[in-house]
């Protein structure tokens, strides 16, 4: 069958089982809306955290990045598995038994404070909406490179699917959704890693098969590391950034991953405190499944990828592949633009090397290479794998309806997040106190209804800056909200002035520094100085700065905390009741 | 009565929080101490195929987080059986 017409049904087949599932989950109250009823099975709700978490970055370009940046890349996969640590320990099962709606709320009540609620809507909401902006902009891009749509009519299409289950069915629908969205993505992603472990190393584990050997009895990891080197790369498995910055890149994103709104309201769906716990463990697990195989992808697509097209010796005339010769994969790819060719030195072969490296350009030219000549997306190392293995067209259309799954669940949970601050948080907090629960449930769909066009609004006209803001997003997470979630659960004694003093300076430290990098407000050309490591500060780049945003953010609420007056009675009470589990 | 009650939730908390920072220490060791801080020196020993610095940095500490959590979960509902916090 047609590949087109495959990824068609496959495609069509998933969003028929999505809307099916909106049609059996609707929400019939406030508690169904934006907390699934809180009935959900931890197991269940680990597949569905671990959706909500895995986004169309980490389904389509991670294994890339791991690709170009070896070794380095490793900050990205401690540091968004490592942040469920902080959260099955820190915070999930406290929230749980606080056992409201959203995370405002919690920050709100527990330091009796309007302005500290709406602080932390306001840091949602920036760090949401930023988030959503790149899942929309996945789905179009999927669409219009794999189903022969436009851009526009494949983000309506998103934009629709998510309407119809999150606007009738809330968390509810979304819940059940996201399980299945787990399921279709993981099956897409391990599928063509399995074979092409098996093809490169002949271990169907792609974690073990990373370690294993290739044809001709070296070690993966080596072969890589020697390829590397002889073309002017650096070793694969060797640091190339400083301890530094990857020590507070790593710490960032770990705590910014801790501190996602829209991932800590999953928590708030299962029935009990211990489930909450249990729940944050089963996430992890199945969120290692496709970070464990990441590395295997990347570093095997990226060996594929080298050995066609320097399949002999390097520096040989005959090493190199005759761009006469590349495989069908080969030239499909490079019709999407994700494969670039350009013949510098005109002897009709495809040159891949370092050639920003100026102690190997001597030996380049003695080749007779006169600049790379190769330009790979890295997104490719996920999306071609299927055909550089040679797996049938099913597989292939497999992968596509899993890369949308990714980003729908992702653009759902945000949007539920962003919802529930608007409904629950701005709404009935602030604005409408006597809200009936109808009137709200109603607000609730639609400030979920109004996200959904937003986000297909700034989907259709991306703000020139929004891949520099998503590098934000955790860095706001970091430094305002998980703090403050911390201190309100184990420092009794913490109390609103001290909290907002906390989240304002953490926040204000880190827009400051991400902006001398970045430029302010990210308008280009207003950056202080030049965003190179030999310019930050220590050798911290404006990405790592939420790390240190959260350790001020912590020192200066204690400090002011310390000066005022203790918190009232009830809520040292609050405090001591979020503490045990059982309810009194 | 009602003193006795404070002294065990507050001993419950106590033992929760050694619980916790014991897990974290861990967390951190595996996590910044081996897959970053001394991966360079660890990369010269080979496991499997793997550099072990490397192995530690895109795999060894994802279990070990996995590890952790079900190691907490475990733990935690014991604590609340023993000090009679559980939950139905």
């Amino acid at each position: 069958m047609d590949l087109t017409l495959t990824t068609y049904l496959i495609v069509g087949a998933t969003f028929a089982l999505y809307i099916g599932i909106a049609i059996w989950a609707k929400a019939g109250s406030t508690g169904e809306f934006y907390v699934a009823g809180k009935g959900v099975n931890p197991i269940a709700n680990g597949m569905a955290t671990a959706a909500d978490w895995m986004s169309a970055a980490s389904f389509i370009s991670m294994a890339g990045l791991i690709a170009f940046l070896g070794y380095d890349a490793s900050v990205y996969l401690m540091g968004w598995t490592g942040g469920y640590v902080l959260l099955a320990l820190l915070l999930a099962p406290y929230l749980r038994k606080f056992g409201k709606f959203t995370v405002p709320e919690f920050i709100g009540d527990r330091f009796y404070s309007k302005p500290a609620r709406v602080i932390a809507v306001i840091a949602l909401l920036v760090a949401s909406i930023t988030y959503v902006i790149g899942q929309m902009r996945g789905i179009g891009v999927a669409f219009s490179r794999f189903l022969e749509t436009s851009y526009e009519i494949g983000l309506f299409a998103g934009m629709g699917i998510v309407f119809i289950y999150a606007v009738f069915g809330g968390m509810k629908g979304i819940t059940y959704t996201q399980i299945a969205q787990y399921c279709i993505m993981i099956f897409a992603y391990t599928i063509p890693a399995i074979f092409i472990s098996l093809a490169i190393t002949g271990n169907p584990l792609p974690q073990l098969g990373l370690g294993g050997t290739v044809e001709n009895g070296g070690y993966v990891l080596d072969t890589l590391d020697n390829i590397l080197v002889d073309l002017g790369f650096s070793q694969y498995t060797v640091m190339k950034g400083t301890t530094l910055n990857m020590f507070f890149l790593t710490m960032s994103l770990m705590i910014g991953t801790a501190g996602l709104p829209h991932v800590i309201i999953r928590f708030f769906t299962v029935p009990r405190v211990r489930d909450a716990r249990l729940s944050a463990g089963w996430t992890l697990v199945f969120i290692a499944i496709l970070y464990t195989t990441a590395p295997a992808v990347g570093a095997m697509s990226f060996y594929n990828l080298i050995n066609t097209v320097q399949p002999g010796e390097i520096g040989a005339e005959e090493g190199n592949l005759a761009y006469e010769n590349v495989p069908e994969w080969f030239s499909r790819w490079e019709e999407t633009g994700l494969l670039g060719f350009e013949d510098k030195n005109g002897d009709g072969r495809i040159q891949y090397y370092n050639d920003g490296n100026e102690a190997f350009a001597a030996t380049a030219a003695s080749y007779g290479w006169e600049g790379n000549e190769l330009t790979v997306d890295r997104d490719i190392m996920v999306m071609a794998n299927p055909e550089i293995a040679q797996l049938p067209n099913w597989v292939i259309a497999l992968t596509v309806a899993g890369g949308l799954a990714a980003a729908l669940s992702t653009a759902a949970g945000l949007l539920m997040a962003i919802s529930s601050a608007v409904s629950h948080d701005l709404i009935k907090g602030v604005f409408k106190p006597d809200i009936s629960e109808k009137g709200e449930l109603l607000s609730a769909r639609l400030a979920m209804a109004g996200a959904i066009v937003v986000a297909g609004y700034l989907g259709l006209n991306p703000p020139g800056f929004a891949a520099q803001v998503v590098a934000l997003a955790f860095g706001l997470a970091a430094s305002s909200l998980f703090p403050v979630l911390m201190l309100g659960i184990f420092n009794r004694r913490m109390n609103s002035a001290g909290a907002m003093a906390g989240m304002l300076s953490g926040l204000s430290f880190t827009l400051v520094y991400v902006f001398i990098y970045k430029g302010w407000l990210f308008i280009p050309g207003t950056n202080m100085l030049p965003d190179t490591p030999e310019h930050w500060v220590l050798g911290i780049g404006p990405q790592s700065i939420g790390a240190v945003g959260a350790i001020i953010n912590v020192v200066v609420a204690t400090l002011v905390a310390r000066a005022t007056q203790p918190p009232p009675a009830h809520i040292q009470e609050l405090v001591e009741s979020i503490r045990v589990p059982r309810a009194s | 009565m009602a003193s006795s009650q404070q002294e065990a939730a507050s001993a419950y908390w106590k033992e929760n929080v050694r619980l916790m920072i014991t897990l974290l220490i861990i967390w951190f060791a595996v996590s910044y101490g081996l897959g970053i801080i001394l991966a360079p020196v660890l990369n010269s020993v080979a496991i499997a195929g793997y550099p072990l610095g490397f192995w530690f940095a895109q795999q060894g500490s994802i279990y070990a987080f996995i590890a952790l959590i079900f190691t907490y979960v475990v733990k935690m509902n014991a604590l609340d059986r023993k000090y009679d916090v559980h939950e139905e």
